[in-house]
């Protein structure tokens, strides 16, 4: 009991002196989680779309597997994306192995189908109500598509928030492809399993502390952008 | 009948082994043509036929020629976004930007008395100012032939007289109209000639008047009457 209070007093002093080591980590999770996020925005949102929009054929089974790849195993994804990087694979000449931008490139792959999925959904209620109108006034699928993603712009906040969600609090994927090398590809969650390990519990603390403000200010904050979008454009 | 728009050919739906309509075999060529029938038989499946929203299991459709053509559907879909910019929208589908869009949109919410309201979002509005920013999206588009489906079923009185005074500056401006509705006081003030549906079927076409006077068909009689269950 007493070690806690003295590590949870030290991990304190480490948030509030603004510790270098600590907010560098901090720096690269967000640098790297929104990054991944935001390519698995520009990638999945399109795809849902098209997924509630389209027709053709195979597409209840691209369904069926994206909502499945909601709950990829990120170790998995890990691996995957390490034999694709590791030297002897086909993306070894790259050299992206161990760099922050292998850890983008994994958990874009790992948070791609949670927004394709959940993005599907949003689009997929929305073409239900404006379908008939939309066709009506000639638009394309591809063109009825676009809408229905602007339109549901606001709600699809979710869906990138929990692709956000996703990648900042995953451990198994970063850790491989990104070797948890301090000061190089070292980010929260892998820095507190590490030290946790060690024993070494301030920075540890500290870091989950930052983790779990960080999550729940981002959420706050998509949740007021929606109460005021729905107040403003109904 | 001469100068005939369209000529349905005993057009039929079936859906899921129900049939929708059956045996449609129509010449529409009034100004104003209104389709009445009690809810369930068939009137805005026909319409969405005749639109193109549904393709017919059986029959053909026959056009004069070519009409260009807008529908203002029960439930008005608004996009989240401005009065002005959902009037746009449709007008850059069909093809009309810059200006000209511009233009048309804004004097087609003159039209339905909106113009004060093109910078409000648009599904903020009441559901009867929402109707009339469809019927300005449909106005825009200079439709040759308007589908209306039970426009005024969801409105208030003072709402469903607005529209209807914007269905007369349609007619008058030489739009034809294809409409639904199950208000026989409505079908009164603006048709001029009355499909009557029941059953998925056609049981009477007539010039309004003669319709409203004395139906041909027992069962439009009993409509008209009230007395249907």
């Amino acid at each position: 009991m007493n070690d806690l209070s003295t590590s949870l007093g030290l991990a304190a002093s480490l948030i509030a002196g603004a510790d270098a080591k600590l907010y560098d980590i901090v720096a690269l999770s967000l640098r790297v989680s929104l990054s991944a996020t935001l390519i698995a925005c520009v990638v999945g949102m399109p795809i849902g779309a098209w997924l509630a929009v389209g027709r053709f054929t195979g597409r209840r089974v691209l369904i069926v597997l994206f909502n499945g790849m909601m709950g990829l195993p990120p170790v998995a994804v890990g691996l995957l994306i390490y034999l694709l990087l590791s030297r002897a694979g086909p993306l070894g000449p790259l050299g992206l192995l161990f760099t922050p931008a292998a850890m983008v490139i994994a958990q874009s792959v790992l948070v791609a189908p949670i927004v394709a999925a959940l993005t599907r959904q949003v689009i997929a209620d929305a073409w239900t109500e404006y379908r008939e109108q939309l066709r009506s006034l000639g638009a394309s699928r591809t063109r009825a598509a676009a809408t229905l993603l602007w339109d549901g712009r606001f709600s699809l906040t979710t869906a990138g928030l929990a692709g956000f969600g996703r990648a900042i609090a995953e451990v198994g994927a970063v850790m491989i492809v990104g070797g948890n090398i301090d000061g190089v590809t070292r980010v929260m969650t892998t820095t507190i399993a590490l030290e946790t390990s060690k024993g070494d519990l301030p920075l540890a603390l500290a870091l989950g502390f930052v983790l779990i403000s960080l999550v729940l200010a981002i959420n706050a904050a998509a949740y007021l952008l929606r109460g005021w979008a729905a107040r403003r454009w109904g | 009948m001469s100068g005939a728009y369209l000529r349905l050919e005993s057009l039929g739906l079936v859906e899921g082994g129900h049939t929708i309509v059956r045996e449609i075999n129509l010449e529409l060529g009034a100004a104003r043509t209104l389709i009445l029938g009690p809810n369930g038989a068939g009137k805005s499946t026909l319409l969405r036929l005749i639109h193109g929203l549904l393709r017919p299991s059986v029959g053909a459709l026959r056009w004069a020629k070519p009409l260009r053509q807008a529908m203002v559907f029960q439930r008005p879909v608004m996009l989240r976004t401005t009065v002005l910019k959902n009037v746009l929208y449709g007008l850059s589908l069909a093809g009309v930007t810059g200006d000209e869009g511009e233009q048309r949109a804004r004097r087609a919410l003159e039209r339905v008395g909106l113009a004060h309201l093109d910078h409000r979002p648009a599904r903020v509005l009441s559901g009867g100012e929402q109707q009339r920013v469809a019927l300005a999206r449909a106005w825009a588009l200079e439709p040759q032939l308007l589908f209306l489906d039970e426009p005024t079923a969801s409105l208030d009185p003072a709402s469903s007289r607005e529209v209807e005074r914007i269905i007369g500056e349609f007619a008058q401006a030489g739009t034809r109209i294809l409409m639904t509705t199950h208000n026989l006081g409505q079908a009164r003030r603006l048709a001029d000639e009355i499909v009557y549906l029941d059953g998925g079927r056609v049981l009477e076409q007539s010039p309004a008047a003669e319709f409203f006077r004395q139906p041909r068909e027992a069962r439009a009689a009993a409509f008209i009457r009230g007395d249907l269950p």
